[in-house]
């Protein structure tokens, strides 16, 4: 039933350990790979404050927030079934799991939407588009070429994580992935919780805090 | 010490600064050749001292005396912290330009270099300044980033575009010294050099009056008086909005006397209000942000061109000396609650 | 001591190790190298490829320094020496130097030296290895559309803007890093967990030490400078602008990002040839570092320190003088840490007893190199002398010091010092004390002009160049053709000795270090039986306790008790 242990560790504690710290010292990795667009971010809203709170004033605060909602939730539900399966109760985690991918697909969803909603007022990244013609402003193409950038780049964590958890979601309905090696799921779903985490401070930056800049 | 230069294959100390600068040279890397080839021959002496005489010998760890290991790193880092010293104070010299420069605005492009002169000339790789003053560089560069060399002054600035960057240097000695382009900008890097000229002050003055003014359109000065029009482009680009002439507060601070003045900032800094202040202000206002005043500027780097910008800043200087001259009504804007600026009212 | 004929590779293990086959042995199909996850193999497959790209490099490197030759056009155009310059120094940087040390040497050495089987994720490491291929692939199809002139540094906006390949060129930078990465979180991850029983951190061996804090800075550096490239990617490709001025970027700000990661960088390059360093110098001397503490808190102070120090590459780009002040501080800061290895190197051959050999005249060639190219990186680091030093040949010469003179010597020290440990064969002595001479002198003879050069004024990244400088780079060139040379002949006697190479033995250099604890070429686990050290990695006050075999006393003459030193 249970995975074996590979071949190269003596025991199946010391790969779970090995397992977590990987995924820890990985995400550290991940976020100095967010930080040089949170760098670019700080500065050019110091420089250009005015253009930066148009751009908050054109982003629908609405569907910031509704995704803030999904994914909190969907992390919760991933946290859900990693308890689950430690209790060995694996159907439970695979529908847990399920519903985790479904408020996935369901944040991309509203993504894309808005994506669209921008490209039919002539937003695109790069300050290219009819919207800039009326809203001239450097920092405004800015923060536009910076919102596509980091929702862009966390859009596609979403999708890994996705892809991450649905193989787990495999493992787990297949038994190949058991309490005894949740360590597995654990650190799937703390990479979930990562690209949850970066959310929330994609959120205030682009949508909620327009700033002092008018 | 002549020797000492000519040995390291350094050009002639062109700048009033580039004999310090020299003498650090000359000290830091004594010390680096003299503390490589120590160390060699350490090592060496361990080896001639202890050779193996017998395959598979063993031997007892030592452990190096403690007042060793102190003295090695104590030693050190008094050794570069004294380089640091020197070299910080130094690098501060070269790089604050001094009060009562005679200022020429340099524009970099692939791959020539354009220097404007205050009184409406300008040149094109050879910059002419008279020997024994001090010489401020207003520049910057309108494609990518060059870098403005001239080794025999041990002067060296990148010039950026989006930004305008000061450097400042005295020749004492009158002469021809190469500029070069340190920064690699292209396919012609290699062929963007240029001249310094240092003529004698006579010789400065001779030359200023037969000096041909370029009919270049991105020269600075192209149309005559240089603070004529930046008073034009102070109206046109809407700064009077917000800064007045006449020593009034309003939604900026005022620009009368504000150049070489002391400006306190919000955070309890305060600068001087050279050049490179005045540029950066127009840049990246929110870097330096006057205290009592709200950081409400938005930049006008890729707005305001070269030209522009030199003409405020000789704008600005004339302000800074010459009492106002009330026939000079301009609009003056009073903010609004919101500190918005708006439209002058006719 | 181990005998050194021929035949004896098979007899002194006994029975119990006589059954098992060598790493190299187990299996020779092509598909058994392609899909290893064997950490040796890859190992070898990571030395294989970047000398591939070391001779690339050099091949690019040949042609500029023939270029230089006469001040204007000597063989290429302008636009092809800046294409050339870009090409050299990324396929140096990214393809070779970077993965140099730690994913050949390291892989192959880290898992034996702390008593494992193999590394935690071994499927990764396989996955990190073809990552760095596609990543070379990419340079090379960069090179196969023309290549990217724009320096290795991509400053903005000139990049944003050039007319060469830069998309493909970024794109195989980008995929590199994750290589990169990979092999770091791997290699965190084995040493925090897979110790051998009873070793602690202080009975590692230095080598490990040095991978440790190397994989420290690739997992935090290297996403900076991904995410730096992929930004200067995209606005060629895209015209995003996000470094445009003219847009309201700031390209400065570019020169933070990339410094950021360029500079730990430096430290990723020279920390394995540290570690080299670390652990030959010991085993030629015949004793124990002069401070084992030392050299391991002096790695873990430079790879924490390095990450503070990028600002000093950008004293003349216009940054604050509060800032240059503070970067240059702690630039002077980071240098302490390099001079106490250096001087407990130095240190450790005191009361040693000590033999000659290619490998320890490598730590000689690095010790003058390193130790001047480091000093002048002192120099530079000094903020009034950079301002005329900046972007020159003196700057290209000092880390031309650094990387060639201390981690190309520092790695042609660990390809002959271990070479017996991967092949079980030894390279001929003479041919390796000969080229190891070559080298230093190629070397001194191409780089040492190039302070000159710089000091008097001549720009680096220049295709013409003033008539009077060109006797110094008459010189260098002559310089880069003995040192090409030497490569030449190094590879090709390494080659040879791979199939007619003496029988090396399982310790030849009678050392103490842990790798040496297995027999040579190991086999696949590593270590037949667990492995137990039962000394320290340098204790040298004792005799080496042999490989755990049985009844090998049987076959080996009496050996006297080994004498000591007084």
């Amino acid at each position: 039933m249970d995975e074996s242990v590979a071949e190269s560790f003596e025991s199946l504690d010391k790969q779970a350990h090995a397992v977590r710290l990987g995924m820890w010292v990985f995400l550290a990795s991940e976020i100095l790979f967010f930080s040089g667009l949170f760098a670019l971010y700080a500065a050019y809203r110091t420089e250009h404050p005015g253009g930066f709170a148009i751009g908050v004033e054109n982003n629908t605060i609405v569907h910031g927030s509704i995704n803030t909602a999904v994914l909190l939730t969907s992390s919760y539900t991933v946290a859900l079934a990693v308890h689950e399966l430690r209790r060995g109760r694996s159907r439970r985690a695979v529908t847990l799991l399920a519903v985790t991918l479904a408020l996935g697909a369901c944040f991309l969803g509203i993504k894309a939407a808005e994506y669209a909603e921008h490209f039919t007022r002539g937003i695109y990244p790069g300050g290219h588009g009819r919207f800039f013609d009326t809203h001239a402003q450097a920092g405004t193409k800015m923060f536009f070429t910076l919102y596509f950038c980091m929702t862009g780049l966390h859009a596609v964590h979403v999708m890994v994580g996705m892809i991450v958890l649905a193989v787990l979601l495999g493992r787990v309905g297949r038994g190949r992935v058991v309490a005894a090696s949740s360590y597995a799921l654990a650190a799937g779903a703390i990479y979930w919780h990562f690209v949850d985490l970066v959310w929330i401070f994609l959120w205030p930056l682009f949508y909620l805090v327009p700033g002092s800049g008018r | 010490m002549n020797w000492l230069r000519l040995l390291l294959y350094l050009p002639p100390e062109g700048s009033t600064y580039a004999a310090g600068i020299d003498r650090l040279h000359f000290a830091v890397i004594g010390t680096t050749l003299l503390g490589a080839t120590f160390v060699f021959l350490l090592a060496v002496y361990f080896l001639l001292r202890h050779p193996r005489r017998v395959e598979g010998e063993l031997t007892q760890p030592l452990r190096t005396p403690w007042p060793v290991e102190l003295l090695v790193v104590v030693g050190l880092q008094t050794a570069f912290l004294a380089f640091w010293v020197v070299g910080a104070i130094q690098y501060d010299h070269v790089m604050t330009p001094p009060r009562d420069g005679l200022r020429v605005y340099v524009t970099a492009k692939q791959w020539m270099w354009k220097f404007g002169y205050p009184g409406g000339h300008s040149s094109i790789d050879v910059l002419t300044v008279p020997a024994g003053r001090n010489i401020v560089l207003v520049m910057t560069s309108r494609d990518v980033i060059h870098s403005f060399y001239v080794p025999a002054f041990r002067l060296k600035q990148d010039v950026v575009p989006g930004r305008y960057q000061t450097a400042w240097f005295r020749s004492d000695l009158p002469g021809t010294y190469d500029l070069e382009c340190a920064e690699f900008c292209g396919t012609g890097h290699s062929t963007m050099l240029g001249k310094v000229r240092v003529l004698p002050a006579a010789d400065y003055a001779r030359w200023l009056e037969g000096a041909p003014t370029l009919p270049a359109a991105d020269a600075p000065g192209a149309d005559g008086d240089l603070v004529a029009s930046g008073r034009d482009v102070a109206v046109r680009r809407g700064c009077l909005q917000c800064h007045s002439l006449d020593g009034q507060a309003g939604v900026g601070p005022s620009w009368a006397r504000l150049y070489r003045s002391s400006v306190a900032l919000a955070g309890g800094r305060s600068v001087v209000a050279d050049e490179a202040y005045l540029t950066r202000s127009m840049m990246e206002p929110q870097a330096d942000v006057v205290d009592g005043y709200r950081a409400v500027m938005p930049t006008y780097r890729g707005v305001l061109a070269q030209p522009e910008v030199a003409a405020l800043v000789e704008f600005i200087e004339a302000l800074g000396s010459a009492p106002l001259s009330p026939s000079v009504t301009l609009p003056r804007v009073v903010p609004e609650e919101e500190g918005r600026p708006q439209e002058p009212k006719p | 001591m181990t005998t050194s004929d021929a035949g004896a590779l098979s007899i002194p293990h006994g029975t119990s190790a006589r059954d098992t086959p060598t790493y190299l042995g187990i299996a020779k199909t092509v598909r058994s190298w392609a899909l290893t996850t064997d950490h040796k193999r890859i190992g070898v497959l990571y030395l294989f490829t970047t000398v591939f790209a070391l001779f690339l490099g050099g091949l690019f490197a040949l042609i500029l320094r023939i270029e230089h030759l006469t001040p204007t056009r000597t063989i290429v155009d302008a636009y092809t020496y800046d294409r050339l310059f870009t090409m050299h120094g990324i396929v140096m940087v990214w393809l070779f130097m970077i993965p140099s040390i730690p994913a050949a040497f390291g892989n192959f050495l880290v898992p034996i030296m702390i008593g494992a089987k193999d590394v935690a994720f071994p499927r990764l490491n396989l996955l990190s290895y073809y990552i760095y291929v596609t990543g070379s692939i990419w340079v090379l199809v960069a090179l196969w559309m023309g290549g990217c002139d724009t320096g290795w540094t991509f400053y903005t906006p000139y990049s944003a803007h050039s007319p060469s390949a830069v998309v493909p060129t970024v794109l195989g930078i980008f995929v590199l890093g994750w290589s990169t990465i990979a092999t770091g979180v791997n290699f965190i991850v084995t040493i925090h967990t897979m110790r051998a029983r009873g070793m602690g951190w202080f009975r590692m061996p230095l080598f490990v030490w040095s991978m440790y804090g190397v994989s420290v800075i690739q997992v935090l550096a290297t996403p900076v400078l991904a995410i730096s490239v992929s930004i200067v990617g995209l606005d060629h490709w895209l015209d995003w602008g996000l470094f445009d001025p003219s847009r309201g970027g700031d390209p400065v700000l570019y020169q933070h990002l990339f410094w950021f990661y360029s500079h730990p960088a430096v430290y990723i390059m020279i920390l394995p040839a540290m570690g080299v360093i670390s652990e030959v110098v010991p085993t030629f001397s015949h004793h124990a570092p002069a401070s084992y503490d030392a050299i391991a808190y002096s790695t873990l102070g430079i790879a924490f320190v390095g990450f503070l120090t990028w600002g000093h590459h950008m004293f003349v780009a216009g940054i604050s003088l509060f800032d240059a002040a503070a970067f240059g501080v702690l630039s002077m800061l980071v240098a302490i840490f390099s001079a106490i290895k250096v001087f407990t190197w130095v240190l450790t051959m005191r009361g040693g007893s000590i033999v000659l050999r290619t490998p320890l005249i490598y730590f000689f060639a690095f010790l003058f190199l390193f130790v001047f190219g480091g000093m002048t990186g002192v120099a530079v680091a000094t903020q009034s002398l950079d301002v005329h030093w900046h972007d020159t040949y003196f700057v290209v010469a000092h880390f031309h010091f650094i990387m060639v003179g201390g981690t190309l010597t520092a790695w042609l020290a660990a390809l002959h010092y271990w070479f017996p440990k991967m092949t079980g064969r030894m390279y001929p002595e003479g041919w390796g004390i000969a080229s190891a001479v070559l080298v230093l002198v190629g070397f001194v003879m191409t780089f040492f002009p190039q302070f000159l050069l710089g000091n008097a004024g001549m720009p680096r990244r220049y295709y013409n160049y003033d008539p009077r400088f060109q006797p110094l780079m008459v010189i260098s060139t002559v310089g880069s053709w003995l040192l090409g040379l030497a490569m030449v002949v190094t590879l090709s006697y390494l080659v040879v000795s791979l199939f007619v190479g003496k029988r090396a033995g399982d310790n030849p250099w009678d050392s103490r270090s842990y790798e040496w604890y297995t027999a040579s070429p190991p086999p696949t686990h590593n270590f037949t039986s667990e492995p137990a050290f039962v000394l320290g990695p340098y204790d040298y006050a004792s005799p080496f306790p042999g490989l755990p075999r049985a009844g090998v006393d049987a076959d080996a003459p009496e050996a006297p008790p080994p004498p000591r030193r007084s």
